[in-house]
């Protein structure tokens, strides 16, 4: 089981109050994860990964274990922690903007 | 009694206003989408309860919402829009060459017969349609594959497709424009397109007879003569009365020629709406006083309609999507600003009240006018 953070306008579209949990069959890894999301919540298609290039959205960021996965491989396997279901897959809005 | 249905896009959300045939009294709906720009929402004709938004965000990119109950429920719909083929490429602010990207879109255009068929204007510009109320979307990619799109260019505010009029006569024939390409029209039904700019006067502009690269803001027609077409360029109020074929300038005494919204009375084929603004980097009201211009003449006669309208210290916009008429008699004027009042004139621009005063800027009004 991977639990994940997801941003508070996604929680919106999705109709969930907190955290996320997810089966992940296979590897886990971020494009897996975002895969089982959006199956499951069908109204975050694309909101995560660009639906046409599946490439992390700009202003998004993934974070694990006090790390910042955001620019590793996207297919990489995640940490063994957050396959335990011992650390939260964050994934996090950039605070900016107005 | 009829019923007027006011749908309101802004920075931070949707709203929809309702009132009866008066137009006085208004309940005020929403947030929808709260936090999110909601750049267009826009009935079908064909079935005014479907309605269509497109919501976006820097963060999340694309969303369209669907809603069969007019505005009281809605539904995330299909939200890839991929540009067809090879995407190529459009003119960048340096000058070089840059690829199509899809950003966002502008402005939904239900077809005027089949609820669950749409056109979306994006940026980068192009055009998409869904025949199955949303769910997929494919371009049409005669537009962006004219030949002149090598030359388009981005306004300050992005390459968007924000206008589209569809021929109630002839559903073959729709008109668009492009910031900053300026206007094309299609005669078969989007396959193909032909820019039609003759007459347009840009200053700066190297060549003044260029086929594009010219600011339209806005186009407007009478649905009962849709070859006589209204537009607000970046300079010039013109008029084309051969389907955009030529144009010439009918600023006539309007106190600056600049803006962004232009839209035509209901009932009255002569009567046109504008918002003059102050050009160039000012963006707001002349000397600080919010004035609608009517010209009764199909223009160069303009009047300032100001009753109810702040006459001092008023210091906002009104973007290019942010007016709408009704199909009431007297016609109701509508238009949204950037400091979030929605102003209504129910009788034909005489006279103006806000509906409400502090939403968040407002980037588009539509209105419906139900039975």
């Amino acid at each position: 089981m991977i639990r994940v953070a997801i941003p508070f306008h996604l929680r919106t579209l999705a109709g969930v109050a907190g955290d996320v949990e997810l089966e992940i069959e296979g590897v886990a890894t971020i494009h897996t994860v975002v895969d089982a999301l959006e199956a499951r919540f069908p109204a975050l298609k694309g909101t995560i990964r660009d639906p046409v290039t599946r490439k992390r959205r700009p202003l998004l960021r993934f974070y694990a274990c006090s790390e910042d996965l955001s620019h590793e491989p996207m297919d990489a396997p995640l940490p063994d922690a957050v396959l335990r279901g011992a650390e939260t897959l964050i994934i996090l809005g950039a605070i900016a903007g107005g | 009694m009829s019923t007027i249905r006011v749908l309101v896009g802004t920075r931070k959300g949707a709203f929809v206003f309702t009132s009866d045939g008066a137009r006085k009294n208004w309940d005020v709906a929403g947030p929808f989408f709260a936090g999110w720009e909601i750049y267009h929402v826009k009935g079908s004709p064909a079935d005014p309860n479907r309605l269509y938004a497109s919501q976006s965000s820097g963060w999340f990119g694309q969303m369209i919402q669907r809603s069969d109950d007019g505005g009281k429920t809605w539904n995330p719909v299909g939200n890839t829009f991929a540009y067809d083929g090879e995407t190529g490429t459009h003119q960048w602010y340096d000058g070089t060459q840059h690829p199509w990207e899809f950003k966002r879109v502008w402005h939904l255009e239900p077809s005027l017969s089949d609820p669950e068929t749409v056109y979306a204007g994006v940026e980068d510009a192009a055009l998409f349609r869904t025949t199955d109320g949303g769910q997929s979307w494919h371009e049409m990619k005669g537009l962006r594959t004219h030949e002149s799109g090598p030359r388009w260019s981005p306004g300050a505010g992005g390459m968007g497709l924000h206008t589209m009029l569809i021929d109630p006569g002839n559903p073959h024939r729709m008109y668009i424009a492009i910031s900053a390409a300026g206007a094309f029209r299609t005669d078969d039904g989007a396959a193909t397109w032909k820019p039609i700019n003759k007459g347009l006067k840009s200053q700066y502009i190297p060549d003044p007879n260029a086929e594009v690269g010219h600011c339209v803001h806005r186009i407007a027609f009478h649905r009962s003569r849709p070859d006589v077409l209204y537009m607000q360029k970046h300079w010039d109020i013109m008029r084309s009365d051969n389907a955009g074929d030529t144009w010439y300038e009918v600023s006539g005494n309007l106190p600056t020629d600049f803006g962004f919204v232009i839209d035509v009375h209901a009932h009255e084929p002569e009567t046109v709406f504008v918002v003059p603004i102050k050009s160039d980097s000012e963006h707001f009201p002349l000397d600080g006083k919010l004035c609608v211009y009517r010209s009764k003449t199909g223009g160069n006669d303009w009047e300032a309609m100001t009753n109810g309208l702040p006459q001092r210290d008023c210091y906002v916009n009104v973007l290019r999507e942010a007016m709408a008429v009704d199909a009431l008699d007297p016609c109701g004027v509508y238009f949204g600003t950037t400091g979030g009042q929605v102003y209504a004139s129910a009788d034909g621009g005489e006279s103006w009240a806000a509906i409400v005063r502090d939403l968040p800027a407002v980037l588009s009004v539509e209105v419906q006018t139900l039975p």
